[in-house]
């Protein structure tokens, strides 16, 4: 059964979205003005990485695959394992820039019914549960479009929410979205891919956050090698910025991670992620099971960790 | 007044733009660099022209049907006739004109998206005629629908992929061509084929589609000393109809009718009246009316006919309607059908499914039209590729599909 409330009805339905902000979360409902003067938790989090060396740990989800309960249940064995940012799929009925995997997660988060608002519901509960890594939602534009973007950006902020990857939205595009984004301190992640060239240089100058290196050509999902080019293409990103730089798109183990953890300050690991969900959504399902599971994506991410 | 459109960003009013990844954004630049490089280009222009008449056939008739407007009792009907070109449909004219774009880029493969298989079989045809690697990403249901364009395609040395994500129709063979064109982005071209998605696109097909209205209007001057009131065209991505509709733009006695399909009927969830029913998003890298939920989620189109089975449409069309310079109404599959067998009869012409929308809403209005009014159809292909479709139809009662 699908609902049939408009975005404002389903708010007004749940009043827990109004308020219930834990005390720990650290874009609570202030004015946007005294949000915009507070370091982003996302800059923090690269700054405390960067006393140590580390690398961030970036692991990726689609929220609702295969439901809500078990999302939350996951964010919090990822935190455990040593993720430190957290990228919060939402999914779109035309991921143009996944491939298989998350095109199925996708499938089953809506069949869910899973919007942009319940993704950011996630958030808060997630935040109400403890968890401390900062969140950065990753959707494609149509849907944050479609909420209505003074509504999204309010709900987005208040729900704590650090940064924003809207991977079909250019930097040509983006001026509107990075204004707002600006205003409530949430960060627009820029993308630089491969092909970029001479579009690196503005794309970087309006950054915010991290900058998000598309490791290769094409779509989301792992792949067994890399191109020849991709140590210069990441170095040369490195150079051009102040800003912490993370690869995504591929990567799936830890030699992996381990190789260009050498190259930049982040790694991203998404399909990997969440094809072990997937093989184990029998497991999560069975109360029996689930416990083992949750164990087992614990353990796949912990390993990833350099 | 109406504008120049696209503006410098690709943008139609609010309408169009590129909303792609960053991967394919250089791709684009280059791309719509050498396209306004090459349509200034005598020998690139002088080379499509003499591919459009001497391969295609063009230019094609713009043929008095005499028996239809008979059978109307009102309008003079006019049939622009696309069908009669190489290949069965204006696919072709587009197929050409991206297809010599990349021989000039120094690309040797190309892809392109299918929904009834016309755009599939052009761009196969191009590229056996061009000596080019093709693959045509076609969704499993279309594939289905369509045996005997698939079968062309491969017959003419085209891979053709089927498409299982989403609805397996032409919205998912889209998205599958351009997650391919991602990753192989350096080598490859991709021939979109219809007057949607990214800019310059929209703009491209546009420009190789105009010469469906350039020759209208002159035959029309030739024939009747003057122009047409009401031209009728079906959209679905809207190539053919904004190829007819564009050099008349300037000429406000002319009035344009985009005809989509409505399926079961646009009170039911079966159907693919995006203008009549959809809401502005962005969709396939541009923002244009769309069928979706509340919350920007795409939803499945449905028509009988392939081309027309579609949730979104181009931007120029949005903004045609927006600006009121162009209507768009809804034409059920049962009402195309009908018009279908209508011009059968009456002409001997056995129209594409997506054609006999244009007719069936002809049907409609000419009657009401007196007979000093002059109507022009889109004729945008032949209905040979559809036959099986309709036996199916006609088999389930009028269920088919």
């Amino acid at each position: 059964m699908k609902p049939n409330f408009s975005m404002t009805q389903r708010l007004l339905m749940n009043p827990a979205a109004e308020g219930g902000l834990s005390a720990g979360t650290p874009q609570g409902g202030d004015s946007p003005a005294a949000a915009a003067k507070r370091p982003n938790l996302i800059e923090e989090t690269f700054r405390k990485l960067g006393e140590t060396g580390g690398t961030a740990l970036i692991p990726f989800l689609t929220v609702g695959d295969p439901d809500l309960d078990t999302t939350l249940d996951i964010i919090e064995q990822l935190e455990q394992a040593g993720a430190d940012v957290l990228e919060l799929g939402v999914p779109y009925s035309d991921p143009l820039a996944d491939g298989p995997v998350i095109q199925r997660a996708s499938a089953r988060a809506l069949e869910q019914l899973i919007t942009v608002r319940t993704c950011l519901d996630v958030a808060r509960r997630a935040r109400e549960r403890g968890v401390k890594m900062p969140f950065v939602l990753f959707t494609y534009y149509n849907p944050i479009l479609q909420t209505g973007l003074d509504l999204f950006f309010e709900e987005a902020a208040r729900n704590g929410i650090s940064g924003l990857i809207i991977p079909d939205l250019p930097y040509e595009e983006s001026e509107d979205m990075l204004q707002r984004a600006d205003r409530v301190n949430i960060a627009l992640i820029p993308l630089v891919a491969p092909t970029s060239s001479e579009r690196i240089e503005k794309i970087l100058r309006s950054g915010r956050g991290f900058v998000y290196c598309v490791s290769s050509l094409g779509v989301t999902g792992e792949r067994a090698s890399f191109h020849d080019g991709v140590d210069a293409f990441i170095r040369d990103v490195k150079s051009r910025t102040d800003l912490p730089v993370a690869v995504g798109f591929g990567i799936s183990g830890r030699d992996q991670v381990q190789r260009f953890s050498e190259l930049c300050d982040g790694v991203v690991v998404g399909s990997a992620i969440v094809r072990t969900i997937e093989t184990l959504i029998p497991d999560l399902m069975n109360a029996d099971k689930r416990e083992d599971a949750l164990l087992q994506i614990r353990k796949f991410v912990a390993e990833l960790k350099v | 007044m109406i504008g120049q459109v696209p503006d410098a960003k690709g943008r139609y009013g609010e309408f169009g733009g590129r909303f792609v990844p960053e991967t394919l954004m250089n791709a684009l630049i280059e791309l719509e660099e050498s396209y306004l490089k090459f349509s200034a280009d005598a020998d690139f222009n002088a080379e499509l022209n003499d591919l459009l008449k001497q391969y295609s056939g063009r230019e094609t008739p713009l043929y008095y049907a005499k028996r239809l407007t008979e059978h109307f009792g009102g309008a003079k009907v006019y049939l622009k006739r696309e069908d009669l070109n190489h290949t069965g449909a204006h696919k072709i004219n587009n197929a050409l004109g991206q297809g010599l774009l990349a021989v000039r880029m120094g690309k040797k493969k190309v892809i392109a998206e299918t929904g009834a298989g016309q755009h599939g079989v052009a761009t196969a045809t191009v590229a056996a005629l061009l000596g080019l690697e093709c693959k045509v990403f076609m969704g499993e249901e279309d594939m289905h629908r369509q045996q005997l364009n698939v079968f062309r395609m491969r017959l003419l040395g085209a891979e053709v992929v089927p498409v299982v994500s989403g609805t397996k129709t032409l919205k998912d063979a889209g998205n599958e061509a351009l997650r391919y064109w991602v990753s192989h982005v350096q080598d490859t071209f991709y021939i979109l084929g219809s007057a949607v998605g990214p800019h310059p696109y929209p703009l491209i097909v546009r420009n190789f589609q105009r010469v469906i209205g350039d020759e209208t209007r002159r035959q029309i001057l030739e024939t009747e000393g003057r122009l047409p009131d009401t031209i009728v065209a079906a959209v679905g991505g809207g190539s053919n109809a904004i190829g007819m509709f564009y050099p008349f733009v300037g000429d406000a006695d002319v009035d344009f009718i985009g005809v989509e399909a409505a399926g079961k009927g646009i009170d039911t969830p079966l159907h693919a009246a995006t203008m009549s029913l959809g809401t502005k998003g962005v969709f396939q890298g541009s923002m244009s009316y769309l069928l979706q939920d509340e919350y920007g989620q795409v939803q499945p189109a449905h028509s009988i006919s392939a081309g027309l089975d579609y949730p979104g449409v181009g931007p120029e069309h949005s903004y045609l309607k927006d600006v009121g310079r162009a209507k768009y109404v809804p034409i059920t599959d049962e009402e195309a059908i009908t018009a279908l067998k209508l011009l059968c009869r009456t002409e001997g012409i056995i129209p594409a499914l997506e054609s006999a929308h244009a007719v069936a809403h002809a049907a409609k209005i000419a009657p009401e039209m007196g007979a000093d009014r002059i109507l022009v159809i889109c004729l945008s292909g032949r209905g040979d590729k559809d036959v099986e479709s309709i036996m199916a139809y006609e088999k389930e009662g009028g269920d088919a599909q």
